[in-house]
């Protein structure tokens, strides 16, 4: 059966959503690319739901899934009843999307873009939606925009620049499509699961093989710690930077984020000394989160890093040195030795609920 | 084969920025600028596959105002062979623009390797190289923190820095690949080198004659500063910051 007849049936008959738009409104469409992980919708990706539902309240959502196997369909199944607002949910099933390459997901953007004619193509502004997302905008000749924080209206919105040392608001004034990754943090989660899930329709993948390019094959990816709360989404971070001196020092931070139930976060000096992995790296050019407490030791507070952490809700640093910039920054600060401090935190800290 | 690399005149990473009054813009006059760190490490890198024999020429390209050409006379110094320099007064090039004109110097160039910074550390867009890899249909290995070529293969094997830790691809040459910074530690450029570069040949070229048509897709509506944090507090002990956290704060 063809995709374009039940698209555009769907967009017609939607009994739990009436389409209040004056004649001069546009009709408001988003499809929302998508992660999935152990047959689950990944946070960041609820996070484009929201998103998009601030766009406008007469959004009509679409989640794109894509993959192969069975974690794939429970993965849609979670997709369906994860937002109130999702009105459908898609999943292409195929071996050439078994895994994120932008070769193939380019392609599929570019296949279900032409067949759903959204106004708004999103995805979290992550690894996944940042190698994919101006790929598949070039093939559909429109500028994307990165990294988007606030919305304000249908083609007008925030986006940090200089590293987060400005904000620049632009409206964008090209042609349908209008792509963004979104900043999850920005989007917080506030609404439930809901009762009754959305349908779940397979994309026909039947002619997508063929143009599809094949120069680009996966060939494995490092293990992840999973035990620990994941660095985006974690109400705790904390973090160590240089003044660690060794990765054997670095236990301790993993001692007193295990204490706080937090994630651990590292600055980029750490990452490159080799004391942690890169997925750690909180920063600029490294993962940017949110979090209530963020507890910085032995980290010195470069430009680059603070972009990475400056919305945090608290923010706590300890070093030994008083003119580090970080105390710009911090709500508490604490001047001394963290090799005496934390050990005296991991003594006196309440044990976590 | 050839390595092409786009380098990216930008304010130097430790600049602090000031937003200008009138809120519409970064006040850049009479601020240091510097080639892109991302695009540095790219240079570097085309250097390196030169040096080892895997390549013949590195040709740097730059897209942007007069200036431009003083990055790119760095380029040189580092070790590049020649420069290209595409003149664009236009305001903002964005990055959509910016690759159509990379496409279309590929196009004529023909390099086995196509070399970017992962992104600008002004726009902070982090797109170019993805664009310019979908508009020319070549595979792209993104945030690369490691690249190792293989020459009878013609691939290009890719470390990539992901959310989950690193991911390795195996690309079909021609590639596009954007650089993450653990890539490599870029060169400093010699005074020998430095004398040598002024000899180099820098090429000037028209947006026109890529036959690109610079479109505007954006429209700018303020540059403001992001929300200032109150000022915080300088505490005695680790009993005190306990203390604040649970009573004050409370976040545990």
């Amino acid at each position: 059966m063809a995709m374009g007849p039940i698209l555009r049936n769907i967009q017609l008959h939607k009994p739990w959503f009436s389409l209040h738009h004056s004649s001069a409104s546009r009709f408001i469409s988003t499809l929302v690319l998508a992660e999935h992980e152990s047959g689950q919708i990944k946070s960041s990706s609820i996070s484009s739901v929201e998103a998009a539902k601030s766009l406008s309240e007469d959004n009509t959502i679409s989640v794109l899934l894509a993959g192969s196997g069975p974690s794939l369909q429970e993965a849609a199944t979670h997709a369906a009843s994860c937002h109130p607002s999702v009105s459908q949910v898609f999943v292409a099933e195929s071996d050439k999307l078994k895994y994120p390459l932008a070769e193939a997901w380019a392609k599929l953007v570019e296949s279900v873009q032409k067949t759903g004619g959204y106004s708004h193509i999103f995805a979290a502004s992550g690894s996944f939606g940042k190698n994919i997302l101006p790929r598949a905008a070039a093939l559909l000749d429109v500028s994307p925009i990165t990294d988007v924080t606030a919305m304000s209206g249908c083609h007008q919105f925030v986006r940090p620049i200089y590293a987060g040392n400005a904000l620049c608001t632009v409206r964008y004034t090209g042609e349908s499509p209008c792509m963004l990754t979104v900043r999850s943090t920005s989007f917080p989660i506030t609404s439930g699961a809901r009762a009754n899930a959305a349908p779940i329709h397979q994309v026909d993948l039947s002619t997508f093989g063929e143009d599809v390019l094949d120069k680009s094959r996966y060939v494995k990816q490092s293990s992840q710690d999973t035990e620990r709360p994941d660095l985006g989404n974690a109400r705790i971070v904390v973090t160590g930077g240089r003044g660690l001196k060794s990765a054997e020092n670095f236990k301790m931070i993993e001692e007193l984020a295990e204490k706080l139930g937090a994630a651990v976060g590292a600055t980029r000096a750490a990452v490159d000394a080799g004391f942690i992995p890169n997925e750690l790296q909180v920063g600029q050019t490294g993962k940017i989160v949110a979090p209530e407490l963020y507890m910085a030791f032995g980290v010195s507070g470069a430009i680059q890093h603070i972009a990475g952490m400056r919305d945090s809700k608290v923010i706590v640093a300890v070093n030994k040195d008083s003119d580090a910039p970080i105390f710009q920054v911090a709500d508490y600060g604490l001047v001394g030795d963290l090799f005496e401090i934390i050990p005296e935190l991991l003594e006196k800290l309440p044990e976590k609920k | 084969m050839k390595v092409m690399v786009a380098i990216k005149r930008v304010v130097d990473y430790a600049v602090k920025i000031r937003v200008k009054p009138d809120k519409s813009g970064v006040e850049t006059k009479n601020v240091k600028m510097s080639m892109n760190p991302f695009c540095e490490i790219g240079l570097e890198e085309a250097i390196r596959i030169r040096e080892s024999g895997l390549a013949s020429e590195v040709v740097a390209v730059s897209i942007g105002p007069a200036q431009c050409v003083d990055t790119l006379r760095t380029g040189l110094a580092m070790g590049a062979d020649r420069a290209i320099h595409v003149e664009s007064m236009a305001e903002h090039l964005h990055p959509l623009n910016v690759a159509k004109l990379l496409r279309a110097l590929v196009l004529v160039e023909k390099p086995g390797l196509l070399i970017l910074g992962k992104q600008a550390i002004d726009d902070d867009c982090n797109q170019t190289g993805q664009m310019v890899a979908g508009l020319l249909n070549w595979p792209q290995g993104t945030f690369a923190s490691k690249l190792v070529l293989d020459k009878e293969k013609q691939t290009a094997t890719v470390d990539r820095e992901v959310d989950g830790g690193i991911e390795t691809l195996c690309l079909d040459l021609p590639a596009v690949i954007t650089t993450d910074l653990r890539l490599n530690q870029p060169r400093y450029a010699t005074l020998p080198n430095i004398m040598k570069a002024k000899s180099k040949p820098i090429k000037k070229v028209s947006p026109e004659e890529l036959n690109v048509q610079i479109r505007s897709d954006f429209e700018v509506v303020q540059v403001s500063e992001p929300p200032k944090r109150k000022a915080g507090v300088i505490l005695s002990s680790v009993d005190e910051l306990i203390d604040k956290l649970k009573n004050e704060a409370r976040v545990i």
